[in-house]
């Protein structure tokens, strides 16, 4: 497993665009933490990144490596290896250095910065969203052959989590806003990574606000270090399901 | 000639005066056989040791005095101490274990329709009420520590609980796990400065009908609803510290029907709001730190004619809100850090006026379960076009002269 | 050394191979031939487990390949088109499939030497040309000393000189006694090298047959002859 992995880091790394990748949120987050004396200003700045662009560019980005590496693939198939090897390697290659572009493009600026329960939090989540986007694109490059309709997948999963999910939330928030739904709510937030990881940063970057008012449902449930450890596992869940999904069908796939 | 008579007359007094000290070396065993012993100016001291006496009456004017803080143990029946005597000194005991009543209030010290009464450098244990003062004038509560570890409002009286009082002077305390820290009801022109109360159940402070008194450096922090301050006119609220009051109810500064009061250089961290305010009106709020508070100020649209002048709003989640869209107070001059205007002409005051109130901040007032997408992508899309296009949020809700700069508060 | 029983295939709803039986042993030269989308490369991916076929089994030296992926250390494979990642160079590929074998027994590089890629290793992929590709792919299908070597048009790109050292290299494997299993539309090509031909059309085998056999059922001396002699016999099946 190992020489593979490492085959695939080095090829990964030497791309242009995870370099890229890594200088433009660099750039951001030291930026934005230099701008303001305090850290707030910062901490919102790759809050937003944490939860637009680095689902953004993992998930595309693994899509189009994925598509560009077929030949890889098939050249790796006819060797002795097994399939489910071929696949798990290029997901942790691939996860790895979306989490080393994202650990060393924002997760220096914010142990500097903020080096504090808020910034380990961001940083955590920051690489579990990583790793979640590259398992969706796993998914939806699995799901069909045509690499212009997996794109078009991936970009529109993307959309889904980061925007139109939280308007389906709000319009419903609105028009059962007569009804007893707080609960309910919570369990929502599960079908999003997104959301979930936005709420567990909230609960540390917003906590007196997250503490009080609508208090009870967050207090109860995420700000408990039970709701910590389930949002994690869901966080992992998001990761697992997508990726057994797409492996399941690599196993059965023809080349 | 006659001043020096006078002089002579006082000092032969205070000669007169005698000491009368009590504990199990000396003759005098118990506090009751040295209470009966002394007359008014008498000192009686007493040593260390534990002294089970059930309720302790003062009705003599004489300076009471712990040596070593001797412990005196209400054994959870008694009130420990009572206070029926002008000019009394209590000073250096650790009172612990009053009864616990829920019709007669017991106390480790009460004091009873008195004046120029002292109660000094005393440590209050786990007592129902800590110090009561009941119609009393002139006097002074100074430097006592006051612990209690109530877990629920009803079962824990509070730490300092003034009533119908006047000319008081609450000053170094250290108050915890009451009801209330201090508690003021018909207390007027009194003071209450340099106090710490702290994780009690309810309010750090709480103020009633309590008229022209100040209360001045202060700290307040980690109290189950924060400081309380209602049907009042003309409070000072001047340098205290209100921090981290979390809670669906709680708040730094909770403001019920307040007049003609002045809130000045405060600051307010950490709490679910910062200030509250209901029915209030001719309020200056000037100079005040907000920062890292879920919301800033909350002000209802039943308050009027308040001045919110040179504060530095930094750091809250939101900085004002309110469930209204009627807006008769004046927003003026304070630092805000999500401001992003600019400054051309560089005199330090923003050239575009500043709208500090959210479409969030409404939305979430109407539907409080809408918190769930703070600081999604949607929301902040939404918030943004409504800062470029109010519809939602009333457009006089505005500060005109919004600082480029925070005030070194 | 490789069964194959009652293999069927279908991509959507074309059958790709339907109910191939074939069994290959060691020290035969077979030739794979037919017309274009009769299933070839089909039933190769198949051997290899690139393809996974509806039903039937394939079995490697009596274990089958359902789940395995052992077996094909003893599987060399030259595929078709050979498609190798852009931006490795020659050198990166050949040492990425050592490092991937780990294999500890000794390497045949005879081929690197007579096709002379020893001095373009630096080159990246995308600037070979189709016939230096195919030569990497007969580098890679050589290399290990595998028992079975599965060529698929091998000599299709590949200049008369290459084509010749390529022919030479597999006449001696299958002195050696191994399996190669070729497909190719040069008929002519495999005139000397070949000892069994199986002939499949629409996913069918036509007919299997030892070369002898065959040449002396059609009293031709040339494989292509033989063959045009057969087919021209079955004329009443009218879409050849």
């Amino acid at each position: 497993m190992n020489r593979i992995i490492k085959i695939i880091l080095l090829d990964i790394l030497k791309n242009k665009i995870v370099l890229a990748y890594t200088l433009i949120l660099a750039a951001l987050s030291w930026s934005s933490f230099a701008l303001e004396d305090n850290s707030a200003k910062g901490l919102l700045t790759i809050l937003n990144v944490i939860l637009f662009t680095v689902p953004l560019v993992s998930i595309l980005f693994s899509t189009i490596y994925l598509y560009n590496s077929s030949e890889f693939i098939e050249l790796l198939l006819s060797q002795p290896i097994k399939r489910r090897k071929i696949w798990t390697s290029l997901f942790l290659g691939l996860s790895l250095s979306m989490v080393l572009a994202f650990g060393i493009g924002a997760g220096i600026p914010l142990l500097v910065n903020a080096p504090d329960s808020v910034g380990l939090m961001m940083i955590a989540i920051g690489c579990l969203i990583s790793v979640i986007f590259v398992a969706l694109a796993f998914l939806s490059s699995i799901l069909t052959r045509d690499k212009a309709k997996g794109i078009g997948i991936a970009i529109m999963t993307w959309l889904f989590f980061a925007l139109l999910f939280d308007g389906i939330v709000l319009f419903l928030l609105f028009q059962l806003a007569d009804y007893p739904i707080e609960n309910a709510m919570v369990g929502i937030t599960a079908l999003s990574p997104i959301d979930l990881a936005r709420i567990q940063i909230l609960m540390h970057l917003d906590v007196s606000a997250m503490m009080g008012y609508t208090g009870a449902i967050f207090k109860d449930f995420f700000g408990t270090s039970i709701g910590l450890i389930v949002s994690f596992l869901l966080l992992c869940l998001w990761v697992i399901v997508p990726f057994f999904i797409s492996l399941k069908k690599f196993n059965q796939k023809d080349l | 000639m006659k001043n020096l008579v006078y002089i002579f007359f006082f000092l032969s007094l205070i000669c007169n005066a005698k000491t009368i000290t009590v504990g199990k070396t000396y003759p005098v065993k118990t506090i009751k056989h040295a209470l009966t012993l002394a007359i008014d100016g008498d000192t009686i001291i007493v040593t260390k040791g534990v002294y089970k006496e059930g309720n302790i009456i003062i009705n003599k004017k004489i300076a009471f005095l712990g040596k070593n803080y001797p412990i005196l143990d209400g054994q959870n029946k008694f009130e420990v101490l009572s206070v029926a005597a002008d000019s009394v000194l209590v000073k250096g005991f650790k009172i612990i274990n009053s009864g616990y009543a829920a019709l007669d209030d017991p106390c480790g010290i009460k004091v009873y329709d008195r004046n120029f009464v002292r109660i000094e450098n005393n440590i209050l244990d786990n007592n129902f009420f800590g110090i009561y003062l009941q119609n009393c004038k002139n006097s002074i509560v100074k430097n006592n520590t006051i612990r209690a570890y109530g877990k629920q409002e009803q079962l824990i009286g509070n730490g300092i609980h003034c009533w119908k009082s006047e000319h008081l002077q609450i000053i170094g305390n250290r108050i915890s796990g009451h009801r209330d820290g201090i508690y003021f009801e018909f207390v007027t022109q009194s003071v209450i400065w340099r106090n710490i109360s702290n994780n009690n159940i309810r309010y750090g402070l709480h103020f009633m009908f309590s008229n022209d008194d100040s209360y001045i450096t202060n700290v307040f922090k980690g109290n189950g609803a924060g400081v309380a301050v209602m049907f009042t006119k003309n409070v000072k609220m001047f340098n205290n510290y209100f921090e981290e009051n979390w809670g669906d109810s709680a708040y730094g500064l909770l403001l019920k029907e307040i007049a003609d009061s002045y809130i000045f250089n405060n600051r307010f961290a950490r709490n679910t709001s910062g200030i509250y305010m209901e029915g209030t009106s001719r309020i200056k709020v000037e100079k005040n730190v907000f920062e890292a508070n879920g919301w800033g100020m909350k002000i209802q649209a039943s308050c009027m004619e308040n001045e919110i002048v040179n504060n530095n709003y930094v750091g809250n989640t939101f900085d004002i809100s309110t469930n209204g869209s009627l807006v008769l107070n004046t927003f003026n001059s304070n630092y805000w850090d999500k401001y992003e205007g600019y400054d051309l002409n560089k005199d330090g005051i923003g050239d575009v006026p500043y709208h500090p109130l959210s479409l969030f901040a409404v939305l979430t007032e109407n539907n409080p379960s809408a918190m769930i997408l703070f600081r999604s992508f949607m929301i902040t899309l939404l918030d943004k076009s409504e800062k470029v296009l109010p519809s939602i949020t009333p457009d006089n809700f505005i500060d005109n002269k919004p600082l480029m700069k925070s005030l070194p508060l | 050394m490789i069964d194959i029983q009652n293999i069927t295939k279908k991509f959507g709803k074309l059958a790709v191979l339907q109910d191939i039986n074939l069994s290959f042993q060691k020290g035969q030269c077979i030739a794979l031939i037919g017309p274009n989308g009769c299933g070839k490369t089909t039933l190769i991916k198949a051997i290899l487990g690139m393809v996974l076929p509806d039903s039937g089994s394939i079995t490697v030296n009596g274990k089958s390949i359902l789940g395995e992926y052992l077996y094909r250390n003893n599987i060399g494979y030259m595929p078709q088109i050979g498609r190798y990642p852009d931006n490795m160079t020659i050198g990166q590929i050949i040492e990425m499939i050592k490092k991937v074998r780990n294999s500890t027994a000794d390497l045949d590089e005879e081929l690197i030497r007579a096709f002379e890629l020893d001095k373009m290793f630096d080159k990246q992929m995308r600037t070979l040309s189709g016939g230096t590709t195919q030569k990497v792919s007969a580098v890679l299908a050589f290399l290990f000393n595998p028992e079975v070597l599965i060529l698929d048009e091998p000599t299709a790109g590949l200049d008369p000189l290459a084509s010749e050292i390529l022919k030479e290299k597999i006449i001696r494997e299958k002195e050696k006694g191994k399996l190669i299993l070729i497909t190719s539309h040069l008929l002519s090509e495999l005139d000397d090298l070949i000892t069994e031909i199986i002939f499949m059309q629409e996913g069918k085998v036509h007919f299997h047959q030892k070369i002898e056999d065959l040449k002396a059922s059609t009293q031709e001396d040339k494989i292509s002859k033989a063959i045009a002699k057969i087919l021209k016999n079955n004329r009443h099946e009218p879409h050849y």
